[in-house]
């Protein structure tokens, strides 16, 4: 059979960009023609830099075995310091998908000096992590990530990866399906295994329709998922798992985006709000007179963050990274407090998720009743104070 | 400067509404509309072709239905320059992979391009992984999340989201943009006038014959994902309604947050 990676010598210039943007190091120049080494993970960055298109993968000569694909992989995301949630959240579902398929669950971790983490994520259930550790991986750039993580998955070959649905996770996971020629399904809501197969279910049209969706022919399964929906697994303190560290190299000129700057949007106290377990939000109606100071007040009592409809974003009442819907930030806190809010799917979208919601709006027939758990037909300047009271009467005993 | 822009037709999300008694999606008679996010990508991309030195041509794509072609329409008389709907009954059924390689394919096809610019997603589907795939089939680099672009030269500058805030990001052109809407983005129609012309602008149709994909990899066939089912979720209960005075409301509300143990 004929290696699935190819380098036509006619069109090869031996200019050797090839070789720099590998980041595994295989690819020599010799008599000015790359050359493929022993441990070419198929990655394809080479492909993608090369001036010549003078490198082909063709993917389908790889003759799929679906029994050889093993594990369930979670693909961590580290911030600031620390693992973000939903690396735990999507640990807690591997663990399950993993248990039901006789399979391990492992973690990546992708970064520069992240060893740190890995106790985090044994703890919460990783049993084998995966580093790529570098300096050039320590922010996230689409081509250095999509590059290592694609590599890695055609060299160990998992059966199933979980990637978060943050932005970063959505800019990545696809990169890395077109790269290796698999399906992806986006946002998924809830995960399962059938037939020995991953079902995924993803909501649509701001959850007023379900999908349940399987991908039969190809491996690794890839999925990305909503952050907040899957429950946080309890850490197994002490628990510890198997280091794989596999040496990468990266040539900056091979990442072709360059961040000139970060600027961070910081939210009322620092919570991000897709983070908070309690979320107050108003809409057109919250938008008069004092109504978000009145929503404020109403979120202090449960140190909440206070989110807004696109409509109330729009008329410059919170800043944009505070916004609920689908042009904004999809939440799923534990109760949701919805003022003023119509319920349209540009903020459903964002909503439908949430455990518990307590809507509050003046028009009976209002969407966003279909949504909640309790309702209240009436107006959020008469029952919002009222409610403040209360809740502080309640606390004050 | 040559600039792609992919389009999709798609429901007027605005118009869906749910069945309050039945809680299911009532989309009769709800009319189809251009993706709001390709709406903004197309106007950028007459922006920056106005902008480029020595100007430059704006191409929108798109693959649907025969009807599709009004967003093709519409986004000539916002200022593109030509069209071109992939429309084969072979193409039907595509996954986000499948409908990246039959972009792609036809992207190639037309030629050299500097810029390709698509929505960050569709207000159907919400995947946002067409973009990407398209970027990564070309070989070119993206940046997901645009707010804003403007063009230096042989590069590109874009300010774009992240989940902690805001990057600003360069590359050089050829590469791959996807755009958010900015908050006070309200998609308009373009006036009649505009539309008349338009329909004299070039808009052509292809199917595979002119395409010349790889038909094992079109449509449901080449899909990598199958829908194996598409349901209303689960029947949610009833909304418990509260009534009384603000004070009882106040009070019945505390009592729920300290069952349901928020307090």
């Amino acid at each position: 059979m004929a290696e699935p990676i190819q380098v036509n010598n006619e069109k090869c210039t031996g200019c050797g960009l090839c070789g720099k943007s590998c980041p595994f190091a295989v690819i020599t120049v010799v008599d000015k023609k790359a050359k493929i080494g022993d441990g070419c993970t198929l990655c394809s960055a080479c492909v993608q830099v090369c001036p010549a298109e003078a490198i082909t993968i063709e993917r389908k000569a790889v003759k799929i075995e679906l029994g050889a694909y093993k594990d369930v992989w979670v693909i961590a995301e580290v911030a600031e310091g620390c693992t973000k949630g939903v690396s735990f959240e999507l640990l807690g579902k591997a663990t399950e998908l993993a248990t039901e398929t006789k399979q391990h669950v492992c973690a990546v971790l992708i970064g520069h000096n992240v060893k740190g983490y890995v106790d985090v994520l044994a703890e919460n259930g990783a049993e084998k992590v995966y580093i790529a550790d570098n300096p050039n991986l320590e922010k996230y750039t689409t081509d250095a990530y999509s590059n290592v993580i694609s590599g890695m998955m055609s060299r160990f070959k998992p059966n199933i990866v979980l990637f978060p649905a943050t932005k970063q996770g959505r800019d990545l996971a696809p990169r890395i399906a077109a790269t290796l020629d698999l399906g992806l399904t986006a946002d998924c809501t809830a995960l399962a295994i059938k037939d020995g197969m991953l079902l995924q279910t993803r909501p649509a049209f701001g959850g007023n329709i379900m999908a349940d969706i399987l991908c039969p022919y190809s491996r690794p399964q890839m999925a990305t998922v909503r952050p907040n929906v899957m429950p946080k697994p309890e850490p197994r303190k002490g628990h510890k798992a198997e280091v794989i560290e596999v040496p990468v190299k990266i040539d900056p000129k091979s990442i072709r985006t360059h961040i000139r700057e970060t600027i961070k949007t910081c939210t009322m106290g620092g919570k991000k709000i897709e983070e908070s377990e309690v979320v107050v939000s108003g809409g057109r109606g919250a938008c008069e007179e004092n109504g978000f100071e009145l929503l404020q007040q109403l979120a202090d009592q449960f140190g909440a963050v206070v989110g807004a409809s696109r409509v109330a974003i729009d008329m410059g009442k919170k800043p944009k990274s505070v916004q609920v819907g689908q042009s904004g930030i999809t939440i799923s806190p534990k109760l949701y407090i919805v003022c003023a809010v119509s319920g349209a799917i540009q903020h459903t979208v964002g909503m439908s998720s949430s455990k518990f919601t307590i809507a509050i709006n003046s028009d009976p027939n209002a969407t966003i009743f279909a949504y909640s758990q309790v309702g209240v037909v009436g107006d959020m300047f008469q029952i919002v104070p009222k409610l403040v009271d209360e809740l502080k009467k309640r606390k004050g005993k | 400067m040559r600039i792609a822009v992919c389009v999709k037709q798609v429901p007027d999300t605005s118009e869906v509404k749910v069945d309050p008694k039945t809680g299911t999606l009532i989309r009769d008679g709800v009319p189809s509309v251009i993706n709001p996010f390709d709406q903004f990508a197309v106007e950028e991309a007459v922006r920056l072709r106005d902008a480029a030195e020595g100007g430059g041509e704006v191409v929108a794509i798109s693959m649907g239905p025969p009807q599709a072609k009004s967003v093709l329409i519409h986004s000539l008389a916002l200022g593109a320059d030509k069209g071109v709907l992939l429309s084969d009954r072979a193409f039907a059924g595509a996954d986000t992979w499948v409908t990246a390689y039959t972009l792609a394919m036809a992207i190639k096809k037309l030629g050299e391009f500097d810029l390709v610019l698509c929505g960050q997603q569709a207000v159907d589907g919400d995947t946002a992984q067409v973009g990407p795939e398209i970027a990564q089939m070309l070989g070119i680099p993206q940046i997901t999340y645009v707010e804003k672009v403007d063009l230096e030269g042989n590069k590109v500058v874009a300010k774009k989201q992240v989940d902690e805030g805001y990057e600003v990001i360069e590359a050089k052109m050829p590469v791959l943009l996807a755009f958010m809407t900015p908050s006070d983005f309200v998609p308009t129609n373009p006036p009649f006038s505009k539309i008349t012309k338009a329909q004299k602008k070039p808009c052509e149709t292809w199917t595979n014959a002119e395409l010349g994909a790889n038909p094992e990899r079109l449509g449901l066939k080449g899909s990598f994902t199958q829908v194996v089912r598409v349901y209303s979720p689960p029947k949610r209960d009833k909304a418990l309604m509260l009534t009384g005075t603000p004070e009882d409301i106040a009070k019945q509300l505390a009592d729920i947050m300290g069952k349901e143990g928020f307090l």
